[in-house]
């Protein structure tokens, strides 16, 4: 009885059906956090001593780093749960699950790329930190590269998650990067176990951003796998129903 | 069919093969197939014979380009070969054969990688003294060179292996599967380069060398793992 929630989520129809009253109270939160957390950070949050106002970057750019990576490690997840429980929705969340990061991980390069100019002299350092994000948006491309190649849906789901797998052995060198070759990145300031290093006046209005980001991205991730699964499941009753009755 | 594409397995041996009849049989392969050995290793060569036409003759600029350009250059001459790595026994029904066997797939998947490195990472690494003299590396860098190449190679192939496999069913994987092989590369490259820059500057450099002896370790027993699951997945198209 305690699986059973484990077994429905097989059930792409199930999912489709669940997910659909979540959507719109992700996207309100999603909305107003961001509002909230944006205003907060880039009007009232005081300005940095070294940095002046261009480190209010980081209410872009750490958010999406952070996802980028946790993305990743969603998409390897569910490509391995879709090996070995041969669960069709969790292959359709890692498909969904790539284009999504790779933007995020552009997204991440991009703002840093804007914020080194000048604080550190230059868009782009060959720095470990740097280096390694742009190791991950290659992963990204390799993975949906791979999906759009092969021909059959089932064969490429399979090879797309065994690709993701291999690529986690990456995943923990960037996310350590930082701490192992100390380089031009800084270290980690925010922390969950100890005292970050950041000001508090900083902390909560970046808090709100990454919150609202996590909840963007479930939307978001939620919205495209719930696209996807209509596509694929074109044939079925329930798809018919969705589309004939507007469910 | 030529008679050159008959496999031995297909034609000859009857017992349950172990690791060295696949072994045997894949270096009886490679070697009937000399153009696939000296192909990668001509590009090596005239790759790195452009390099002084476009950045010019000075020796200090080419001694100081020159490990990062040698170990690239290998990179992409192991990837160039990778695609022919598996096509063949995958056309002619080989790959499946082999799927079929009692023993794990992963001996067969091993064997392949091990000729494939046999093939083109140790004549590579041979090879790059030559190169070095060539671009000017500086002594120091010579054993160092050689030695991080003949590791690193092996690597590259047991990785590049993967991508081979998740490819073979694709027409044209050319460059599909370089972009899905490339940043699993990067690791290798970087202790590669590393180690030879460490030896240039005169400074110890056997943790490079040793982290590269990890990286080998952990590729010769994961990779064909993985390798051998891809070779099931594309079989399946």
């Amino acid at each position: 009885m305690a699986w059973q929630w484990f077994h429905r989520l097989g059930s792409p129809r199930w999912f489709y059906q669940k997910t659909g009253a979540w959507l719109p109270w992700l996207a309100l939160a999603s909305a107003v956090l961001l509002i909230v957390g944006s205003i907060w950070g880039l009007g009232f949050a005081p300005e940095d001593a070294k940095q002046g106002n261009s480190y209010r970057i980081i209410f872009v750019h750490v958010p999406a780093a952070f996802l980028a990576l946790a993305g990743y490690y969603l998409m390897a997840v569910s490509g391995a749960i879709g090996l070995i429980w041969k669960m069709k929705l969790a292959f359709a969340v890692m498909r969904a699950a790539a284009p999504i990061g790779a933007v995020l991980t552009f997204i991440a390069l991009f703002t840093g790329a804007i914020w080194g100019k000048p604080t550190w002299g230059a868009y782009w350092v060959w720095d470990a930190r740097i280096t390694s994000m742009l190791i991950l948006l290659f992963l990204y491309i390799g993975v949906m590269a791979l999906s759009q190649a092969v021909n059959r849906e089932q064969v490429a789901d399979r090879a797309c998650a065994l690709l993701a797998l291999v690529g986690t052995v990456n995943i923990p060198i960037i996310y350590k990067s930082v701490d192992w070759w100390f380089t031009l990145h800084q270290p980690a300031t925010l922390r969950l176990t100890e005292a970050s290093s950041i000001d508090p006046s900083m902390f909560y209005p970046l808090l709100t951003v990454i919150i609202g980001f996590y909840c963007m991205y479930a939307w978001t991730l939620l919205t495209h796998t719930r696209t996807l699964l209509l596509r694929r499941e074109i044939r079925t009753k329930w798809v018919q129903q969705v589309l004939t009755e507007g469910k | 069919m030529s008679s050159v594409d008959i496999h031995p397995l297909v034609s000859g041996a009857r017992a349950v093969p172990d690791f060295a009849t696949f072994l045997r049989i894949e270096m009886l392969l490679a070697l009937r197939r000399r153009a696939d050995i000296a192909n990668p290793l001509l590009f090596f060569v005239s790759v790195l014979a452009l390099l002084p036409l476009g950045l010019g003759p000075e020796p200090e600029l080419l001694a100081n380009v020159a490990p990062g350009m040698i170990w690239v250059m290998a990179l992409l001459a192991t990837l160039l070969s990778q695609e022919s790595l598996l096509r063949s026994d995958f056309e002619n029904g080989t790959l499946e054969q082999l799927t079929l066997l009692p023993q794990p797939l992963y001996f067969a998947v091993l064997a392949k990688s091990l000729v494939h490195w046999i093939a083109t990472g140790l004549p590579l690494a041979l090879l790059s003294p030559l190169l070095a003299v060539m671009l000017n590396l500086p002594g120091e860098g010579y054993l160092c060179l050689f030695v991080s190449l003949l590791m690193g190679t092996a690597s590259l192939s047991l990785i590049g292996a993967i991508g081979a496999a998740l490819t073979v069913a694709v027409r044209r994987p050319g460059l599909l599967l370089a972009l899905i092989v490339m940043p699993l590369y990067v690791p290798v490259l970087i202790f590669g380069t590393g180690a030879v820059q460490a030896a240039i500057d005169g400074y110890a450099y056997s943790a490079q060398l040793a982290i590269l002896a990890a990286l080998l370790a952990a590729a010769a027993a994961l990779a064909p793992l993985a390798t051998a699951v891809a070779v099931r997945i594309s079989l399946d198209n």
